[in-house]
């Protein structure tokens, strides 16, 4: 068995990221980033927090999830009404970003926790059609709901602007208008942090006696069971921490744009994080790391040829399937592996069509 | 025929009555078009173990050529009534070899890679289909023509349209007759053709066990060509079907059906003809349901809320066999 998730190229992600962040911001401060790099820097960010969390559930606890995107829009719109609720009370930008951050993993993980219960029971493809359920749910909810805080508190309604809200307060969720008016407060510096925490708790995770039990569910969970691993705790415990990570890089997105909207956080935007995570190797944090980080910036570098690119990163996400799977190249892998020099490819050894 | 005009009269006597008989009209029809797409979801994984994520957009494509194909054709006026038939023909040949040569090119040489890489392909091929058609046939809507409706004279010798038919106080539009005939038809005919022909019941061994299939002097890789073929056919008629009923095409059409088609079919049993077809009318119903009487915002927020608890009480669906796991 080959323990995927277990990687011994640690630290070499930690030097990954704190050498990108190092290099991009000393080009930052020689202004030498186009202004389109620059404004991708946070939603890189963002990305690359949400491919290492929801790696976290496909890879490590091997169950997929097409429903990520909705614990981002949870952390997304309730980390940014805390912002903007605090605005006054909290002056320091940075402070009140790191609260954000913070109740969006709060909120993100309750959602998780709730989300848990009935998900979790479930199996393989059953279990990524209720995900993906749930996170339609999440966008018709987030889409009709408002939200509005004043001084007598917060008040919330569906459907329609029900609140209430006092002229000295503000409406912050205005249903299908989402929220309006945000204070661009990530930087990213809090990217680039939220990144090292990530990994930090997500590295602690795996290799840790939780770690080593989520894993053995993945491999066979039977078995795990049998030995007396308790399937269902561990099983939330790695989805419970993978849905507040994400709540946290929702916050971040939202907060590097001055307007939110809840379809943003659809399906296409889960499948967008989940080729990231099928690209970088399943388990893999450093893959999915470059592949968040390559995927993102590639339908912006291919600008040039315009209409075409959509066109193109379809073509090339196509192309890059079939050619890791051929035959010959994944011969060629499984050779660098067995010779233990490079590890090129943790998603490509035999136990992964256990997976979906 | 007048007993059923009775009994329809009887129960739209009240006004509550005749528009609860139109809901459930409406959500028949809405679900026979889910049905037809969730048939080929649920084809294709039965025998291919794969979720087909391109699906949606092949019935955007079936959509396109239908239209395009109806535009193009001036047929003389006795043959006009064919015209929509021609169409539809025409699409469904159009999908069929796109499934196939899909299969072909971006599936097939992924039979032995695991699972989640070829839900990426499937994926990308969705993402490639939609870009298509955004480069073909640009992003500003078409309306698709009213294809179901019969020309003829009144009595002061004006043409007129007729668009849908009287039954006592409820009118059923041809869109909504055709739509449900054809997936009534379509259901009759899969079944007889996965219980009676030879190339069905291949199919059915293949999706129960390829290598003994194999040894039993089935190809495989022609039977998996036939389901992908198949499941295409039927999503062009679901595209014709879907746009004559909500005329506005777009290249993004296909993809929220397609989603709610997937879950019709995990909701009947993936793998099951009758699931899939069971599962599709009962969420066209439960949609149209939610729409008129919870709301139109959250329709689709109750449509999986009530795919989750089915779930978790019958984890593998209405009509899906629960495999037990072996120790």
């Amino acid at each position: 068995m080959k323990n995927r998730g277990f990687s011994p190229f640690r630290f070499l992600t930690y030097l990954l990221v704190i050498g990108a962040y190092a290099a991009l911001q000393v080009l930052q401060a020689r202004s030498e980033l186009s202004a389109t790099m620059r404004g991708m820097l946070v939603p890189i960010c963002a990305y690359v927090v949400m491919a290492v969390s929801l790696n976290l559930t496909v890879g490590v606890l091997g169950e997929l999830s097409l429903g990520h995107a909705g614990f981002m829009s949870v952390g997304a719109f309730l980390g940014t009404s805390t912002a903007i609720a605090l605005q006054d009370r909290i002056p320091v930008a940075g402070v009140r970003l790191a609260v954000a951050l913070v109740v969006a993993a709060i909120f993100a993980a309750v959602a998780g926790f709730l989300i848990g219960i009935p998900v979790l029971r479930l199996n393989g493809d059953y279990l990524a059609i209720v995900t993906l359920a749930f996170g339609e749910i999440i966008k018709a909810i987030f889409n009709n709901l408002y939200l509005g805080v004043d001084a007598k508190g917060v008040h919330v309604s569906l459907l329609e602007d029900a609140t209430n809200t006092a002229e000295t307060g503000r409406l912050i969720i205005q249903g299908p208008m989402g929220i309006g008016g945000i204070q661009k407060i990530s930087t990213f510096t809090a990217g680039f942090v939220l990144i090292m925490i990530s990994l930090i708790v997500i590295f602690n995770l795996v290799n840790s006696r939780a770690g080593r039990a989520i894993m053995a569910i993945r491999d066979n969970p039977i078995a795990a069971q049998s030995v007396g691993v308790n399937v269902v705790k561990y099983k939330m415990m790695a989805f419970v921490v993978s849905a507040a990570l994400a709540g946290s890089a929702g916050a971040l997105f939202a907060m590097n744009y001055s307007t939110v909207v809840a379809n943003k956080f659809d399906f296409n935007t889960s499948i967008l994080i989940l080729v990231f995570v099928v690209l970088g190797g399943l388990g893999n944090m450093f893959g999915s790391i470059v592949a968040a980080a390559v995927l993102t910036i590639l339908p912006e570098a291919l600008r040039p040829i315009a209409e075409y690119r959509m066109l193109l990163y379809a073509v090339l996400l196509i192309l890059m399937m079939l050619i890791a799977n051929h035959p010959f190249v994944r011969g060629l892998f499984n050779r660098f592996k067995r010779t233990g020099q490079i590890q090129l490819e943790a998603g490509a050894d035999e136990t992964e069509g256990e997976v979906a | 025929m007048n007993f059923i005009i009775q009994f329809v009269n009887s129960l739209t006597s009240g006004g509550g009555g005749y528009q609860l008989l139109n809901h459930i009209i409406n959500g028949i029809s809405l679900g026979s078009v889910y049905a037809i797409i969730a048939l080929g979801y649920t084809m294709v994984y039965g025998i291919a173990k794969m979720l087909n994520f391109a699906h949606g957009d092949v019935i955007m494509v079936g959509a396109y050529v239908c239209f395009y194909a109806f535009n193009a054709m001036k047929l003389p006026e006795p043959l006009a009534m064919c015209a929509p038939l021609l169409a539809v023909c025409a699409a469904v040949v159009v999908c069929t070899l796109l499934g196939v040569g899909i299969e072909k090119l971006a599936y097939k040489p992924l039979r032995a890679a695991p699972s989640l890489a070829v839900l990426i392909t499937a994926i990308g091929v969705s993402y490639f289909l939609q870009n298509a058609a955004l480069l073909l046939w640009s992003s500003s809507p078409k309306v698709f023509p009213s294809f179901f409706v019969i020309r003829t004279t009144d009595a002061d010798g004006e043409s007129v349209v007729l668009r849908s038919v009287q039954l006592g106080a409820v009118s059923i539009s041809y869109v909504t007759i055709v739509t449900i005939v054809s997936c009534v038809v379509i259901m009759l005919w899969l079944t007889w053709f996965t219980g009676r022909t030879k190339m069905g019941k291949a199919m059915r061994a293949c999706s129960e066990d390829k290598a003994a299939a194999q040894l039993m002097g089935i190809d495989v890789n022609a039977t998996i060509s036939l389901t992908f073929a198949i499941g295409s056919g039927l999503a062009a008629i679901a595209g014709a079907l879907l746009c004559s009923a909500y005329p506005n095409l777009v290249p993004t059409t296909g993809s929220m059906p397609g989603i709610k088609a997937f879950t019709a079919a995990v909701f009947g049993g993936i793998g099951s003809i009758p699931g899939a077809f069971l599962g599709g009318l009962l969420l066209g119903v439960l949609e149209i349901f939610a729409k008129a009487y919870i709301s139109v915002q959250l329709s689709d927020a109750v449509v999986f809320a009530v795919l989750i608890v089915v779930l978790l009480v019958k984890p593998t669906g209405l009509l899906g066999r629960a495999i037990r796991e072996k120790v």
